[in-house]
Order: C-alpha cells, then structure tokens, then sequence
C-alpha cells in the first residue's frame, strides 16, 4: 500500500510537472518564434532598450528555457530572489510562484484568495449534483420505460446539451434582474458573511448542478441498468433479500464505481477553475483569474493556474483510486 | 495465398460484431442484415429520427448560408443603426426588433441582422464540429489500434501520452495557446486562422478519448479466433490491423464520433465565448453569447436565439447519436 502511494504520488508530480513544461515551453518559445519580446509584452512598448536587458535579467529571460523552468520550479519549495540592481534584491517566499506581469502582486497571495470562491463554487455544486443526478438515474432505471422515465431522460438530454453560460444568463435574467429575489455580490471575501455567501453562490450552484445532474443521470441509468443483470444480483435475490436491501447493498454499491471515477475527475477539473460559470456569474475565481490572465498575456499567472488546475486533476485521480479500492472489495491497490 | 486472407476474414468480420457464429454459407446475409437490424431499429426511433431530420436541415442551411441570407436581403455584418432607439441604443420594437424583415431581431449596438448572423454562425460551428471529431477518430483510431494490438513498451508510451493529454486543464490551456498564436498562420488570415487552429486544438485534445475506447476493443478483440486464424493463415500485423480488426470497430466509432460532434460544438461555443474562437466581425454562437452577456438585461432576446440555436443543434445530435447506439449496439433489446 505505502509502495503504491509513493510510486502513485511520483506519477502525480512528474504528470504535474509535464502539463507545466509544456504550458511554459508555449509561451516562452512560440512568442520567440512569431518575433514577440516577453520583457516587450512586461513593461510594454516603448520601454528603452537599456530598461528591457535589465527587466530581461531580472527575469532571466535570457537564459535558456529549460534553465528558466528549473528556476521557476525551484521557486515553488525554495523561494527565489530577483535581482533589480546590483544590491536591490526582492525575495520571493516559498511558494514563490512569482509575481503577476500586470499587478506586481505575488501570483500566490492572488490565487490564494481566489480558491476560497472557486471551492466553495465547486463543493456546493458537486453534493447538489451528485446526490440529484444519481437519485433520478437509479429511479429511471428501476422504473425503466415508464413514462417517469421517458421525461426524466428526455430532461437530462435537454440538460446535458445547454452550455452554461446560457442556463446561467437565463437564470440571472429570470431571478436577478426581472424578478429581483437574489442580489449578486460583486466581490466575494472572507469578511462577507455567509448568507452573502450562499445568496450569490446559490444560483451559480443550480446552474452548474443542472448541468452535472443531467450527466450524472444519464451514466446512473445505464450502469444500474447493467448491474441489475449481473449474477450477483439474481443470487442475491433468490436467497430471499428484500427487494430494498438488494438494490441498496448490493446494486448501488457496484454502480457508484463508474459515477466515482467520472466524479472525482469532474471536481478536479473545477477546482482547478470553473472557467465557464465564473465567468458567466462574474464570480472572482480562479477560472476568472485564468481568462484575465490570458487576455492580460500574464505569464506567471496563467502558469499559477495551470499549476493549481492540473495538481488538482492529478490528485483527483488518486483519490479516486484509493477509494476504488475501499468501495468495491474486487479492487486490489498493487 | 494472398487471395483467401483477403477474402475470407473480412466478410467473416460483420458476422462477429452480430455476435452471431453461422455456418460458411451464410456469413454474406448475416453481414448484410445487421446493418437492416440496425436500420429497422432506428426507423422506430422517433426521437432519433427527428434528430437526424434536425442534423439535415443545420447541414443544409450551413452549406446555403450565403443564399439564404441574399433571399432575405441583410448580410450579417450589415449595421442598421435606423432600426435602433437612438438613446439606449437598443432594438426599437417589441421582442428585441423581431419583425417581418429581421425575424429574429437586431442586434443591441450595431443593429445587425441576428437571423443571417446565426445561419453564418451554423457554418462555424458546423466547419468545426465536424472536422475536430474527424481528426480526433482518426487519431485516436490510428493510435487507439496500435497500443491495443501491439501492446508492450508501445502500448505504455501511447497511454501515458493519453493519460497525459485527459491530465491536461484543456479550457485553459485552448485559449492561453490562442492568446500566444499569431494572427497569420500557414497563409491564412483572420477568422481562417482561428477556425483552422480550433479544429486542431479540439481535434487533439479529442482523441485521447476515441483512442481509450479503440484501444480497449482491440484489446479484446485480439483474442479471437478470427484473428489468430488470419495470422495462422500467415497474414502481417497491417493486414490484421486493418483488415480483421477495423472492421469490427466501425459501429463503436461510428457512434463515438456522432457523440462527439455536439461534445465539439459546445466547445467551440465555450471558447468563442471567452473569446478564444472566430474573430469578429465574423459571427459565431458562443460569440454572441458574449456579446449578449453584456446587455441581455435590457435586451433578453439577443440572447435567447443564439442561445437556442446552440441548444437545439446539440441536442438533435445528441438525440440521433443516442438512437445510432442503441440501433448497432448488439446486446440492445428495444
């Protein structure tokens, strides 16, 4: 067990470390290529030539991009310092994942306040969906071909082929603006409370859990419907187990396996940033971070976020597996 | 001996995917009448034909747009300040302009005709969805094919490529690889560019997802005796490959890359509407969304029709791709 952790944990880092290598590799190079100075997209243009080798040096852009990676990689658990003059030196505390191009602020310190938005985002959501989205698929399934069924599906069909940022304007022009029930607060913070909280989350949550709900459904149904076939169940009945217990200890028990796998890969994806309902709702998250980011060109954020986004699938997947083996005894960790 | 592999082993391959093991005689009728089985099924469909007859018309209309927007008179990037109040710069009328000559409204700001803005947005997303599924099926088919039927060291090297590419924070990765790619590429210019780099980008990052599914039936499928009897009868790796296993991969791929289409076309809306998609003045789904999201509380109806134009196409290919899988798929009851 501990040799499958370490060897599974390693896998973590260096899947982690690849998604980071390439993203950096990308905007390193490619700008490079297409004839952009970075230390030009930093200070911007017009900066002199004598203030762009300084900023360049400060940076070490001028070293080779490998050499760049292992320095910013460094950072994470050792700090880093940047030289601005001889004996001008700015230190960087780990986890040092430097400072925004744009804000001058540590990239850390903006993220940090951001995931408390995202994961408060993600969390609400995923009970809402799971708990929904599998109750309705068992039930279809169970009641298969009945006319609960048919709307059920045909609903989370409906579901499954809205883009979020539809239902989401939908909801916001419906409940916000026309009927005024709910009041969004601009920016979320610690110090607002938590109805403040709830009230601006909650429709986010609905639009997000729709969404995933009807997903969810549609995998419930299908593999209920499987696993009710199987042997075990047949056996399990015919030793005279009610028909409760049989769908509750021994049909749901198999059928949650595939829907935990999707789920703890679908929460990693949005702690990473729920990109598309962050920015829909305007929420300050990490996804709303990211598009900022990307359209500022700020380098060591979107490579922040890359880093929280691809930590967070990577550590998803693991999780998953572990509790593979707990709920379904036929799974051995080796 | 060239002659019997080619011909033996391939018209025994569609009696396989029946499931049915008949005498010599009869392979050619069982292999023609899957194909009657499945088409019997789908005609029952109501639902799945109603889809494709959706899917046909979006076809239709995506391939005509420009005459179907001369035969009402107002090109897309037409402005038509007169049918604007002049204070709010909104759409005079009720319905956000809806009337006889523009039927689906202006839009706020500019007056654009929304009609002709989504037939030419069909276009994009249509060009797109279409060409991403194929380039991902026909990578993930290639590499699916190749780590399934060899195995070994190649086997490894393609599943940690995938396992890398699912790892990755796709969104934020799709649109900080935009925000970094020139504007002129291989020759093309503007909205070219973009529609071109988003048929790669999406096509890639498909593929993993076809190659699993690949490369888990050839898995399986290797083992049969109509592949060992091929390579008895002396038949290579390619001939095996793509002689005896193809075949019997067609219906699963077929319905895979159904099920991807509308997966692509809310991708593309997703990135249009971060702004990652077509460049304006060109019109795009997602991008009217975005546009939408800054005025849809005074002007609801700029949003609704994208927003159903997106939703309606998504759903009718949802609908025929799910009855496709039920009409092949070779344990189906119904």
């Amino acid at each position: 067990m501990l040799a499958y952790l370490i060897r599974r944990i390693i896998a973590v880092i260096m899947m982690v470390l690849v998604v980071l290598l390439t993203t950096f590799s990308i905007f390193y190079l490619l700008p490079k290529w297409s004839g952009q100075d970075l230390a030009v997209v930093y200070a911007g243009k017009g900066t002199s030539p004598e203030a762009l080798e300084g900023i360049r040096n400060k940076l070490g852009l001028d070293e080779p991009v490998l050499a760049q990676f292992w320095e910013f990689v460094k950072g994470i658990p050792m700090g880093r310092d940047y030289a601005n003059g001889a004996d001008d030196v700015t230190h960087c505390d780990a986890p040092c994942l430097g400072y925004s191009f744009r804000t001058e602020t540590s990239v850390w310190d903006a993220l940090t306040s951001a995931l408390p938005v995202t994961g408060a985002l993600a969390l609400g959501a995923c009970i809402m969906w799971l708990v929904g989205g599998v109750a309705v698929g068992v039930l279809s399934a169970l009641k298969r071909g009945s006319f609960w069924d048919r709307t059920a599906m045909i609903g989370a069909l409906s579901g499954v082929s809205m883009p979020i940022f539809f239902t989401g304007m939908i909801m916001m022009g419906v409940f916000v603006h026309s009927l005024g029930l709910l009041k969004l607060d601009d920016e979320l913070t610690s110090s607002d409370s938590i109805g403040v909280w709830f009230e601006t989350l909650l429709l986010p949550w609905i639009a997000l859990a729709f969404l995933q709900a009807a997903m969810y459904a549609r995998l419930t149904r299908a593999t209920m419907l499987e696993v009710m076939g199987e042997d075990y169940i047949r056996t399990a009945r015919s030793k005279g187990l009610g028909e409760q217990a049989v769908i509750i200890r021994h049909a749901l028990r198999s059928t949650m396996t595939p829907i935990l796998t999707v789920f703890g890969l679908d929460l990693g994806v949005l702690m990473g940033g729920a990109i598309l309902t962050e920015q829909t709702f305007g929420l300050k998250g990490i996804g709303y971070e990211a598009v900022n980011a990307v359209g500022s060109k700020d380098l060591p954020v979107i490579l922040g976020v890359t880093l929280i986004a691809a930590l967070a699938i990577a550590v998803a997947n693991l999780v998953v597996d572990i509790m593979y083996a707990v709920i379904d005894p036929r799974v051995r960790l080796g | 001996m060239t002659a019997p592999l080619h011909d033996t082993p391939a018209e025994a391959a569609p009696s396989e995917v029946s499931g049915a093991a008949d005498q010599a005689g009869a392979k050619k009728v069982e292999g023609r009448s899957l194909k009657q089985i499945a088409w019997n099924r789908l005609k029952q469909d109501k639902l799945a034909l109603a889809g494709a007859v959706i899917v046909l018309v979006l076809v239709i209309v995506s391939v005509f747009a420009p005459l179907i927007v001369d035969l009402f008179g107002h090109p897309p990037t037409e402005f038509n300040q007169d049918k604007l109040d002049p204070l709010t710069n909104l759409p005079q009328g009720a319905l956000g302009g809806v009337s006889a000559e523009h039927w689906f409204g202006v839009e706020p700001n500019n007056g654009r005709d929304i009609f002709s803005r989504i037939i030419y947005g069909a276009r994009v997303s249509m060009l797109v969805a279409f060409l991403a599924a194929i380039l991902a099926v026909v990578l993930g088919t290639l590499f699916g094919i190749i780590a399934g039927f060899f195995g070994g060291w190649v086997d490894a090297v393609i599943s940690r490529v995938m396992d890398v590419l699912l790892a990755f924070p796709q969104l934020l990765f799709i649109i900080s690889l935009v925000s970094v790619l020139p504007n002129d590429l291989f020759g093309l210019t503007g909205s070219g560019v973009r529609i071109m780099i988003l048929i790669l980008v999406i096509g890639f990052f498909g593929w993993p997802y076809v190659g699993r599914i690949v490369r888990g039936q050839t898995l399986s499928l290797r083992e049969r005796e109509y592949v060992e009897a091929a390579r008895s009868l002396g038949g290579g790796s390619r001939h095996i490959l793509f002689r005896e296993l193809l075949p019997n991969l067609v219906a699963p791929i077929t319905v895979y890359t159904t099920l991807m289409i509308p997966t692509n076309i809310l991708t593309e809306a997703a990135l249009s509407f971060l702004g990652a998609g077509v460049r304006p003045p060109t019109a795009s789904w997602g991008g009217m969304l975005r546009d939408a999201l800054g005025t849809y509380e005074h002007d609801p109806m700029f949003m609704v029709f994208p927003g159903l134009a997106i939703f309606i196409t998504v759903l009718a290919f949802n609908l025929f791709g799910d009855g496709l899988r039920d009409a092949l798929d070779p344990k189906g009851t119904r």
